[in-house]
């Protein structure tokens, strides 16, 4: 019998390590024959710690599951969920880049391939750099980091640049708030992510490549590294990928905790060796990246999107989508949500629609108050808005940004007053230095909303011009955008900022 | 990782930091090697990673300072870390962390009297939907309330 607990970080958090070893022990005690196979998250956190068990061919989900409930599940008495993928929260999903999460054992390169793992790679293999780039022109992919800049462009830049040494850089930083699918991506399909590496490589004319991961995510780390030692002991990896006579290798690199270092300009720095300090562009990365040479610097989801575009075609990633977002967006549902975790999805579904059906609304019960998207530096969005359907321009629209495409639920006890304060406070705490504006104005932002919680008003259009001199007087997003989410509170929930007026007075 | 631990010699020093300097921009691998060996960046690493990679000693500690993660002392036998992250903020993060502090005793980066547990501020793990989340060492741990922070502390000796 073969019987599946996730290996997630999220699953891990509540308590699949336990259940998982439980199952063993009991399986072994009654001297059954039952296989534990460590799978990735299915996505569906509140369902942690999923087990699946393998019912002649059809995986029947039990969950959450407790170590206490163990006997009763290999008993066959323990409740069902049923089929696991019949579940509505999974069986209302496109999965492309997310289609094997969950499914196989991800550190099985022969289980990968069986569900089409590597045929991406194949197929590049057989084309010219020139039209590996083209495909994913075609296929209309956009970044998956926040900004949305196309891939084939960058990818373009890259090609066209004559240099010995070219890279792939994949940032695995993911330091925004609500956000989790590249750690899903990394835990729970880590070949995905060196398939999409590989094809990058051969591409552009890379042959070396690295994935700057977060000190934060420890299991992600471990699991990529066994990832790359077996891709190059299998050949995936290494001077003659697949038998191409192309090389391609890649590096795990750990990141030592610092937000700015998700930028790619001080990405490259931090992978340098230097201060974390975001580099004034131009000159592009794509053209002095790493080490002064040609690099592309690609979120995780981006490259891991990569392979189902070679395996299916272009044209089939960008029948998916709303207008210039195309393709499918791999929505991260978090904070205090009934059903969260993740949601992979055309672009174009209504905010609300997300927030409501899918997520259920709050876990507490209570309304909706505040949903913020897009990370630390996204804005708050009012329910007033939950029609913006989800896609990069329709968000712009609204005054917001999608970014990593994390969304974070709060009810109606969220204080948006200390929302827009914590903003300033993380702006000010991760801030690289290099520009006044953030580095000062971030400190005056704390300080100057802390007298508007002390009930001075007139602090309120002091807020408003500091928020327009940071938007104008920094250089990344970072300084730039932190005016998003303190500027959206303010205008879209007024009372939290007058009420405490009312309470000091 | 105690702090009563002998001081590393020259010698492993040298060699920790000799066995990375292969790679293309050595640096933030030999902090996290050294880390990883002795719960900090000992004082007398930096001249050696300078004389190592050719720059000066306040170039390798202006690096050093600049991440969150490098420890010029060593930390508490064990670390917890709580997440003070908007999507952790939405269930009630903010107070666990503040009642966890006010038992222990401590500020943030603060470690207990004896020695067992220091507290760390982290904004964001990936563990956004079960949240208020945090760290112990390497061990991720959602949803705590204030019962498990209690065990998980208790585990750890504070
Ligand atoms: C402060 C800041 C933090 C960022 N953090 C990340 C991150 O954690 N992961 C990421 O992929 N992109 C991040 N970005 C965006 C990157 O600069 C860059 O746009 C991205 O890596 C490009 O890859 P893509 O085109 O595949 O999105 C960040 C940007 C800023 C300004
Ligand atoms: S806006 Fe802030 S983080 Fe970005 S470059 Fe300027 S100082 Fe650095
Ligand atoms: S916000 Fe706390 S784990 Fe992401």
């Amino acid at each position: 019998m073969k019987i599946y607990v996730p290996l997630d970080s999220a699953a891990k958090a509540l308590g699949a390590d336990e259940v998982a070893g439980a199952i063993a022990a009991e399986a072994a005690a009654r001297g059954m024959d039952v296989q534990v196979i460590r799978n990735g998250t299915r996505g569906m956190i509140w369902l942690e710690p999923l087990v699946e068990v393998d019912q002649d061919g059809t995986r029947v989900g039990y969950g959450p599951v407790s170590v206490e409930d163990v006997p009763a599940l290999l008993d066959g008495k323990l409740a069902s969920l049923g089929p696991v993928e019949d579940i509505p929260f999974l069986a209302k999903q496109t999965r492309l880049t997310f289609a094997r999460v969950g499914v196989i054992d991800p550190l099985d390169l022969a289980d990968y391939e069986a569900h089409g793992g590597l045929a991406g790679l194949r197929r590049a293999i057989a084309m010219t750099g020139a039209e590996i780039v083209k495909e994913v022109t075609d296929s209309g992919l956009r970044g998956r980091g926040g900004a949305g800049f196309p891939t084939g462009i960058k990818w373009n830049t890259v090609l066209g640049a004559e240099a010995d040494q070219k890279y792939i850089v994949c940032n695995a930083d993911e330091g925004d708030s609500g956000t989790f699918a590249d750690r899903m991506v990394m835990e729970g399909d880590p070949f995905c992510l060196i398939e999409g590496m590989a094809i990058a490589g051969l591409g552009v004319g890379a042959t070396k490549g690295y994935v700057y991961l977060r000190s934060e995510y420890p299991d992600a780390i471990a699991v990529m590294e066994e990832a790359v030692r077996r891709a190059r002991a299998a050949g995936v990896l290494g001077a003659d990928v697949l038998g191409s006579g192309k090389g391609f290798d890649m590096e795990i690199r750990v990141g030592a905790g610092a937000y700015v270092c998700g930028e790619e300009t001080s990405l490259l720095n931090s992978l340098e060796g230097k201060r974390g300090i975001v580099r004034a562009k131009p000159p592009l990365p794509a053209l002095e990246g790493f080490l002064g040479k040609p690099t592309v610097v690609n979120n995780v989801l981006s490259l891991a999107t990569v392979p189902v575009i070679f395996e299916k075609g272009a044209a089939h990633y960008a029948g998916f989508g709303l207008g210039r977002s195309k393709g499918t967006m791999p929505i991260q549902i978090a904070g205090n949500v009934k059903f969260g975790g993740l949601f992979e999805t055309a672009f174009g579904m209504p905010l609300g629609t997300l927030v409501n059906e899918v997520a259920g609304g709050t876990a507490s019960g209570r309304p909706v108050k505040a949903v913020q998207v897009g990370g630390p530096l996204g804005a708050y969005l009012h329910p007033d808005q939950f029609d913006t359907p989800f896609g990069y321009e329709e968000f712009d629209q609204a005054g917001g940004l999608i970014g990593h495409a994390g969304v974070v639920i709060f009810d109606d006890s969220a204080d948006m007053l200390k929302m827009a304060r914590f903003a300033m406070e993380f702006c000010a705490v991760e801030s690289c230095g290099k520009c006044t504006p953030c580095r000062i104005g971030a400190v005056r932002g704390v300080e100057t909303i802390d007298r508007i919680a002390e009930g001075d008003a007139g602090a309120i259009p002091l807020l408003t011009d500091l928020c327009e001199t940071m938007k104008d007087g920094s250089l990344c997003a970072l300084g730039g955008f932190t005016p998003f989410p303190v500027m959206s509170a303010l205008t879209h929930f007024p009372d939290d900022f007058a009420r405490q007026k009312e309470a000091a007075e | 990782m105690s702090l009563s631990q002998p001081a590393p010699s020259a010698e492993e020093i040298r060699e920790i930091v000799a066995s990375q300097l292969h790679l293309e921009g050595p640096l933030l691998p030999i902090f996290h090697a050294l880390q990883d060996a002795f719960g900090c960046v000992p004082e007398g690493a930096l001249p050696v990673i300078a004389d190592a990679l050719n720059i000066t000693r306040a170039e390798v500690h202006g690096v050093m300072s600049f991440y969150h993660d490098f420890r010029e002392v060593p930390a508490g036998r064990h670390v917890v870390k709580i997440c003070r992250a908007e999507a952790c903020q939405a269930v009630g993060a903010d107070a666990l962390a503040a009642r966890t502090l006010e038992k222990l005793g401590t500020e943030w980066h603060g470690t207990t009297a004896n020695g067992a547990v220091t507290i760390e501020p982290v904004y964001c793990l990936g563990l956004c939907a079960c949240g208020p989340a945090a760290m112990v060492d390497n061990k991720v741990v959602g949803r705590v309330d204030d019962a498990k922070m209690a065990k998980l502390l208790a585990e750890a000796g504070a």
